[in-house]
């Protein structure tokens, strides 16, 4: 009986399913869920009203929208920011989601380039997400993206600050735990971009990662880093086929 | 410097069990545990609160990473305490818990934070002089 449960368990713990991994979402308190489900009180639902709006607005010399290249959303985007980030061509690197709307403004609009931050690519970036509501995360399966997942995973485990902690010493060894009043999540990019009631506003995840090596006295990278990307890459991998909830909303 | 250097000969001779701690007090003024205390329950200076529970009912939400700190004063003597305050890497390799008063290997730190430790050695001093005084059950 001993050994059968034990081999038991031990089969179950080498297969690390969707099941056993929880989001932010499942942490939340019930209050907080049901701000984010209800599509009226979800405050980043603001954005995404924005986002699909400027979605059919002709930009830059080009004078063309998204819609005129990609059509509707609805189709052309569903899926999308599930297996971001993803290798582009042209650059020889890896970007995100928000890195190619950035990319198709500058280089297909012809417009010129908006911060990261600001409030029209997180519009765009919420109404893209959007599309892929309940999408499992299905990380692009380019090869080349392979040595920047572990450069992520290496800065994952990297402790670091005047507090020299990892983020696996918090996200991965004390999940659940609690920091003074918080919870601390397994940190799966289910929702991004988020709002975060702490922010008042949407934010991306790249602002997360920086907010939590701030927590531990690092200096952070710059949203879009390489570093982040990485990360980011990394994180997704991590989260393969948990669903996608952006934009979601978070203590 | 001297102080330094006597301390760091401790934590090499205390080894990786670090049993006997760090004897010799950071400061010639003895630590002074109401300071002490408001430090702990500081929690953008010291922490303390994020991780751990204690005798604090000023604290509406403890963390519970690390052990409740009530009766701490009875389970660990004086250079013990400060030994784990300074550094507790000493103790275990892989503590989560913060190396308070020394730089050692420490990664990209904040332009802010750089180059200073998280205490100064008096408010070591005042904690530890307060978790010596944490003594009995749950106040
Ligand atoms: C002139 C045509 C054109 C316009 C306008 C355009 N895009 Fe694109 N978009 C492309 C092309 C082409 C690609 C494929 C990648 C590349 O070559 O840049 C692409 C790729 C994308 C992708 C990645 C899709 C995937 O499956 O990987 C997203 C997301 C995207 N565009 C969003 C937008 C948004 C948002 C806008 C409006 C701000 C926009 N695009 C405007 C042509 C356009
Ligand atoms: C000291 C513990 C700690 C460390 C170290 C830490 N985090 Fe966090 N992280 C938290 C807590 C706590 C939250 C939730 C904040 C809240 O709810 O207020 C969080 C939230 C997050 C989230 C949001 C998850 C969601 O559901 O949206 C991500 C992503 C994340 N962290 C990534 C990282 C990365 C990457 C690192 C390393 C660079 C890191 N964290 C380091 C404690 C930590
Ligand atoms: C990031 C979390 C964290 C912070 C912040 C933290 N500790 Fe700890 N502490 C721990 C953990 C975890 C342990 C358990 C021993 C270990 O793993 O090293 C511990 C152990 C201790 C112990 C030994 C307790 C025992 O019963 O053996 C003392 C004393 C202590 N901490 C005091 C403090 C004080 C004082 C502060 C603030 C100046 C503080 N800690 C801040 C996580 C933390």
């Amino acid at each position: 009986m001993m050994l059968r449960a034990a081999l038991l368990t031990g089969a179950l713990a080498t297969v690390a399913t969707a099941e056993e991994r929880r989001t932010g979402y499942e942490m939340m308190s019930p209050d907080l869920r049901a701000m984010q489900d209800d599509e009226m009180s979800n405050p980043g639902m603001l954005w995404v009203a924005e986002g699909a709006a400027l979605w059919d607005t002709p930009e830059g010399e080009a004078g063309l929208s998204c819609a005129d290249c990609h059509g509707g959303a609805e189709q052309s985007m569903a899926g999308v920011a599930a297996r971001y980030p993803a290798w582009d061509e042209d650059s020889g690197a890896p970007v995100d989601l928000a890195g190619r709307i950035g990319l198709c403004r500058t280089r297909h609009q012809n417009a010129g380039a908006w911060d990261r931050e600001s409030r029209p690519l997180l519009a765009l970036a919420a109404f893209v997400s959007r599309q892929s509501k309940g999408v499992p995360i299905t990380p692009d399966s380019d090869p080349r993206l392979d040595p920047w997942r572990d450069t992520g995973r290496v800065l994952f485990e990297t402790r670091m600050g005047q507090l020299n902690l990892a983020c696996a010493n918090c996200h991965d060894d004390h999940a659940g735990g609690h920091l003074a009043a918080a919870t601390i999540p397994e940190a799966h990019p289910t929702g991004y971009p988020q709002y975060r009631l702490q922010w008042e506003e949407m934010g991306g995840l790249h602002r997360r990662f920086g907010n939590c090596m701030a927590g531990v006295r690092a200096e952070p990278f710059a949203s879009g880093s390489p570093e982040y990307i990485a990360l980011e890459l990394f994180l997704m991998s991590r989260a393969a086929g948990l669903e996608m909830e952006a934009p979601a909303v978070r203590p | 410097m001297g102080r330094a250097l006597s301390c760091a000969a401790a934590i090499a001779i205390a080894g990786p069990l670090g049993a006997q701690g760090l004897p010799d007090p950071l400061t010639d003024v003895p630590g002074d545990p109401s300071r002490g205390h408001a430090i702990v329950l500081d929690q953008q200076k010291s922490l303390c609160v994020l991780c751990h529970a204690g005798p604090f009912a000023e604290v509406p939400f403890q963390g519970d990473l690390g052990p409740d700190l009530t009766g701490v004063g009875d389970r660990l003597s004086l250079p013990e305490l400060r030994l784990r305050v300074v550094d507790s890497r000493s103790v275990n390799p892989d503590t989560i818990m913060p190396p308070f008063h020394s730089l050692d290997g420490l990664a990209r730190v904040g332009a802010r934070w750089q180059g200073t430790t998280i205490l100064t050695a008096q408010e070591v001093e005042d904690v530890v002089a307060y978790l010596a005084s944490l003594k009995g059950g749950s106040e």
